[in-house]
């Protein structure tokens, strides 16, 4: 399949100091990318950079080329808003809007210019179903998103994420705080997802990587050891310091 | 551990806990002593003819403080009309659109030094701004000395109180491609509508018990006033004047002024506490 993201010698600064250095890997068109490596390594900075969330905060800034779809997302000028739109995001913790389940995910369909209530219904309805949260919300759709739990929570993000109709979905450590069975729900969704979204996950989880993702790559202190198809990374890594972390000498 | 330890840490223990005991008791016997003397006092003094009724001319009994409790709520309506949603909007600005800018930084300092300044310097402020150029004492110049009273509160509160919607939330709005002031008006201000609220109630409270500066401003009158350019006379300054009358009845009306005005303060100050609690409970 093809490329989706293509980044190019990408290096990133928080502030003075130099966090992402010479990062270069291929995200595939409706496939799953998974970024593994030791805490603090970048990955989450490298993954940030796609949605460019650090624009954020004062002293960000990128260097190279984030080409998505054809067009490099860094210029400068570039419509955030528009970005941002084509390319969701799920953090580490679930992050409920304070409102209802319903609301949560009205919020992102009212910002697609989607105002018509009915048809809003509809829409929220297919994104929980997507998230396989519809069974245990569908009677509860105007409780506070607050009262789910951590994993239907995070589910509800996941929904509220696709109801913007992105292209691309980022997660960061989306299982980090959840426990092992809603892990295997929201991993089951992530191959669903791959249908029509393409995904880059960030995990921890080695076993996770190696059963959800399509490609994976290995990030040491800001550089990208090793990338490649996950099976190749997994079984027979080129790089002694990739075994050595998949092996879980270190990390 | 010797004994002589242990018992040592207990007397100590009591001695700790006796002293903040008396503490806490010492400062709760005041409010308990002063509310149950506007209780008593004001409760007598209520009447229908008090809500009613116009001040009877000095040294008749009878009469009421109508004009009064009308005065005092048309002060606060157009005090919070005026403070409220300015000081919202600062206390956005501070939290949503300046973190770290110079401008925040020093807002924020003037907020704080006015939160302690003397309301008396504000009415006398006010004075010199609208009273003396407009030529009299005016209700509208009091609500503006209630209102200039009431903003560094409300600005602080707010700031604060949206500062307590966690910065993941936001991160999480902005990155569905949420413009910046959708994000601020439909997420952060929902997570923070309880709080802003509270906060507001008790700035409402604090302005309606204010004296001193209306003094200077909205001053006092014997009858009806609606128009905001002529003075009008509040239960503030009614207490005021009558507490120090040579009647008896003004005392018990300055009582009856007392209590109401006690009680409406006890009133919001608790539903703001109510709806705090609400929160915390989930």
């Amino acid at each position: 399949m093809g490329e989706k993201i293509t980044i190019k010698r990408l290096n990133f600064f928080y502030g003075p100091k130099h966090a992402l250095k010479n990062v270069n890997l291929a995200v595939g068109d409706r496939e799953i990318t998974a970024l593994i490596g030791p805490s603090g390594c970048g990955k989450t900075t490298f993954l940030r950079c796609l949605n460019r969330m650090h624009d954020l905060y004062p002293g960000n800034r990128y260097e190279g080329e984030i080409i998505l779809d054809g067009a490099d997302i860094l210029l400068p000028g570039l419509d955030l808003i528009k970005l941002r739109s084509k390319v969701g995001m799920v953090f580490q913790k679930p992050t409920p809007f304070p409102m209802s389940i319903f609301d949560n995910i009205a919020f992102g369909l009212k910002l697609n210019g989607r105002r018509d209530r009915r048809d809003a219904a509809a829409r929220v309805e297919a994104a929980l179903k997507v998230s396989a949260l519809w069974d245990e919300t569908k009677d509860r759709l105007h409780e506070p998103a607050l009262a789910l739990s951590g994993g239907q929570q995070q589910r509800l993000c996941i929904a509220r994420a696709i109801a913007v109709e992105p292209e691309v979905i980022l997660m960061d450590e989306p299982c980090s705080a959840l426990d092992p069975v809603a892990t295997a729900k929201i991993e089951d969704l992530m191959s669903e997802l791959k249908r029509n979204y393409t995904v880059v996950i960030v995990t921890h989880n080695m076993q996770q990587a190696a059963r959800v993702s399509d490609r994976t790559g290995f990030f040491m202190m800001g550089e990208v050891m090793e990338f490649g198809p996950t099976r190749k990374i997994f079984t027979a890594p080129a790089n002694k310091l990739t075994e050595d972390y998949i092996t879980g000498r270190f990390g | 551990m010797p004994n002589f330890l242990y018992t040592r840490r207990k007397i100590t223990n009591y001695a700790a806990l006796g002293a903040s005991l008396l503490s806490a008791a010492f400062g709760v016997a005041f409010l308990v002593w002063i509310l149950k003397d506007v209780l008593v006092m004001g409760a007598g003094a209520l009447s229908p003819a008090f809500f009613t009724e116009l001040p009877a001319p000095p040294g008749e009994a009878g009469g009421g403080l109508a004009n009064a409790i009308g005065g005092t709520l048309l002060l606060t309506v157009i005090a919070t009309a005026i403070g409220v949603p300015s000081g919202i909007l600062a206390g956005t600005y501070l939290s949503e659109y300046g973190r770290g800018s110079r401008l925040a930084s020093a807002v924020r300092f003037i907020a704080d030094i006015l939160v302690s300044a003397p309301s008396i310097v504000i009415g006398i402020f006010v004075y010199a701004i609208i009273v003396r150029p407009s030529g009299g004492f005016s209700a509208i110049a009091g609500a503006v000395a209630l209102a200039i009273i009431m903003l560094p509160v409300v600005i602080r509160t707010a700031e604060e109180v949206l500062k307590l919607v966690p910065d993941a939330t936001r991160e999480a709005a902005l990155a569905l491609g949420a413009p910046h002031w959708k994000v601020t008006v439909f997420v952060v201000y929902r997570g923070a509508a309880r709080g802003i609220t509270t906060g507001v109630m008790l700035a409402v409270a604090r302005v309606s018990g204010e004296t001193a500066p209306l003094l200077f401003t909205s001053f006092n009158n014997s009858f009806w006033n609606w128009k905001l350019n002529e003075p009008v006379s509040t239960l503030t300054v009614a207490i005021f004047n009558y507490a120090m009358g040579p009647y008896d009845d003004w005392h018990a009306k300055a009582w009856g002024a007392a209590f109401l005005i006690t009680a409406a303060v006890l009133f919001v100050t608790v539903t703001a506490r109510l709806v705090v609690g609400r929160r915390h409970g989930g």
